[in-house]
């Protein structure tokens, strides 16, 4: 009541106040425009543009003129035995990554931290970051040419053990190991500067002092280095459980073939088929807004539990 | 010096061998790639495996830069590397910079970029408004909805910070406005930022395959990782057929090889520079403020 009664007198001076804020910096505003303009349509208007979730759009009448349908796709999502097992799919993924591919770098790290030659720690450092830069296009290129009917590794199966061509690609027992070997070959390295990094902050006193006290090099690793980077691991692995609906959308896509459709169509690559190629884009965007709301509560929650361990969190 | 007993030096040897094993295999796929590539037909198929070229052959890069779905792909992707990075650095660098010093209704900007971490809305709506803004089968698709990372501008941001405001007091002494102050005094001051950036995004217009798919229905505007994903993965040969002056192709396998190569070079030439700048750029980011 009070604040209504007074804010007629006040608010023309804290617009005059405001009017004056804005042209003092106006060219900040001149700065940030065009970058704000590209956030504003092409990542705030597609989410405004999720309310086609809610509607049954179609492409002749436009986002505004679809009849709107309440929950009907979000019903859909939930009494569809596709869904369920494309969920599946998507976490059993996940956490053969985290089991795996998440490990793999801490233990190359420590590896890489024991070298004592600068140069030997340099060369092999140069060669396990490439792959990381190359395309998926090209990592499962190389992969299919290896290991198709007439690849090397088949010729090869061949040659010593007489072994008839096996489908790798197309065996769906394979398609997961697969895709998380990939990942450990392409990123493994690159994902190690991260932990070099906190490892290279530890104070070379600890290690002297410790082999003053006769600790040998296992037990060094195990009390010195270890808890150097321990923290690090902890909130990488909290906030990798925080996007377990996340797969590696271009990797997945590539390896898919329609053998191993059944195991290995993940959330993303089913909206891609539902919503790009079977132009059911209102199932498809339900679909993605249901992975979004997920994805965003995990993070959250990643977030929060990072803090509860004492580390800083993401934001 | 340490003292190095003998388990510790045993420790270091088999810490080495096994080091310079992963090394190798991370090597090893492109050593096999780039032998079959420059291999016959013979040599290829009466050596199973081949690790070096016995008789140097360019036939199947001579197909393959003869073919010009091939050729112009490459072209496609450079442009959108070179076009595309410039857009990048000029939105990003702008926006960053922008953010960097405060005003009124800064925080909710900032706010702004980093929700765009935690929700995604997800490819059908991005697909629907990029063909709502009229880019489908337009290059354009493949530039403008990446503007800005907001990572990048996130990273450039915290550098900008970094650089002491008396700089920038001192130019407006002088009579400069804020523009002339970013582009004489910031960017030249951040020229290892904006290599540094420059390299991560030229790699990702590079590699960068799905949205070509997403968005160009022409195969004469594919960027090269669509049609490698075309030629190799789906093994369709059909798109690399119109080819002049060649009696009896390459084997399709080496045309293939000569392919992932040919679309790696580019990553292998700039990689030494990218190399040197990464770490830096990596470890900006970590940075917290």
């Amino acid at each position: 009541m009070l604040k209504s009664a007074i804010s007629p007198a006040v608010q023309p001076n804290r617009w005059i106040r405001i009017r004056k804020k804005v042209w003092k910096s106006r060219y900040m505003y001149l700065f940030v425009l065009p970058g704000l303009l590209y956030f504003l349509i092409y990542k705030y208007l597609p989410l405004l543009g999720s309310i086609i979730a809610f509607k049954d759009y179609s492409v002749f009448r436009g986002f505004q003129n679809s009849p709107w349908v309440g929950l009907k796709h979000f019903e859909r999502i939930f009494d569809n035995p596709e869904v369920v097992q494309v969920l599946v799919n998507t976490l059993v993924l996940s956490f053969l990554q985290i089991a795996f591919a998440f490990p793999a770098p801490i233990l190359l790290a420590l590896m890489l931290n024991e070298v004592r030659l600068e140069w030997v720690k340099r060369i092999i450092q140069s060669v396990v970051y490439l792959p990381h830069f190359l395309s998926w296009v090209v990592v499962v290129g190389v992969v299919t040419i290896f290991l198709r009917g007439e690849g090397l590794v088949n010729n090869l199966l061949g040659l010593w053990f007489g072994i008839e061509s096996i489908p790798f690609l197309q065996m769906p027992g394979l398609f997961k190991p697969l895709l998380v070997l990939e990942v450990i070959w392409k990123e493994t390295g690159w994902s190690t500067i991260i932990f070099l990094a906190a490892l290279a902050g530890v104070n070379p006193e600890l290690y002297e002092a410790a082999v003053a006290d006769g600790a040998g090099r296992l037990r060094r690793i195990w009390h010195i280095t270890l808890p150097a980077i321990r923290s690090t691991v902890v909130i990488l692995l909290i906030l990798r459980l925080g996007s377990v609906l996340d797969n590696g959308f271009e990797q997945v896509f590539l390896m898919l073939n329609p053998y191993v459709m059944d195991v290995g169509n993940v959330l993303d690559t089913y909206v891609y088929y539902k919503g790009i190629e079977q132009s059911d884009f209102s199932f498809a965007t339900a679909v993605g807004l249901f992975k979004s709301v997920v994805g965003l509560i995990l993070v959250i929650a990643a977030n929060h539990l990072a803090k509860r361990f004492g580390e800083d969190g993401i934001y | 010096m340490l003292y190095r007993s003998a388990s510790d030096r045993l420790l270091d040897t088999v810490n080495i061998v096994l080091l310079v094993w992963i090394a190798g295999m991370m090597f090893f796929p492109f050593l096999y790639i780039f032998s079959v590539s420059f291999s016959s037909m013979r040599d290829y198929l009466e050596h199973d495996f081949l690790l070096w070229p016995k008789t140097w052959v360019t036939d199947a890069y001579q197909y393959i830069l003869g073919n010009n779905r091939f050729v112009r792909s490459v072209f496609v992707s450079l442009f959108i590397a070179a076009a595309g990075t410039l857009l990048n650095l000029l939105f990003t660098t702008t926006m960053a910079y922008g953010l960097s010093r405060p005003f009124f209704g800064q925080r909710t900007m900032i706010f702004m970029v980093l929700f765009t971490f935690l929700f995604s809305p997800g490819i059908i709506p991005t697909y629907l408004i990029v063909k709502e803004t009229g880019l489908i089968d337009s290059l354009w698709s493949l530039i403008i909805p990446v503007l800005i990372s907001p990572w990048n501008m996130i990273v450039m941001r915290q550098f900008f910070r970094n650089i002491p405001e008396e700089l920038t007091e001192a130019a407006t002494m002088d009579g400069a406005n804020p523009i002339t102050v970013f582009t004489r005094v910031i960017l030249p001051l951040s020229k290892p930022a904006l290599a540094t950036f420059g390299l991560f995004y030229a790699v990702a217009h590079w590699n960068s395959y799905f949205s070509g798919l997403l968005y160009i229905n022409n195969p004469s505007n594919w960027p090269i990782q669509v049609l490698l994903r075309q030629i190799v993965i789906v093994n369709d040969n059909t798109a690399l057929l119109e080819q002049q002056g060649f009696v009896e192709a390459p084997p399709a396998e080496t045309i293939q090889m000569a392919a992932i190569l040919l679309a790696t070079v580019p990553i292998l030439v700039v990689y030494p520079f990218l190399q040197k700048h990464f770490a830096k750029g990596v470890m900006l980011g970590s940075v917290k403020g």
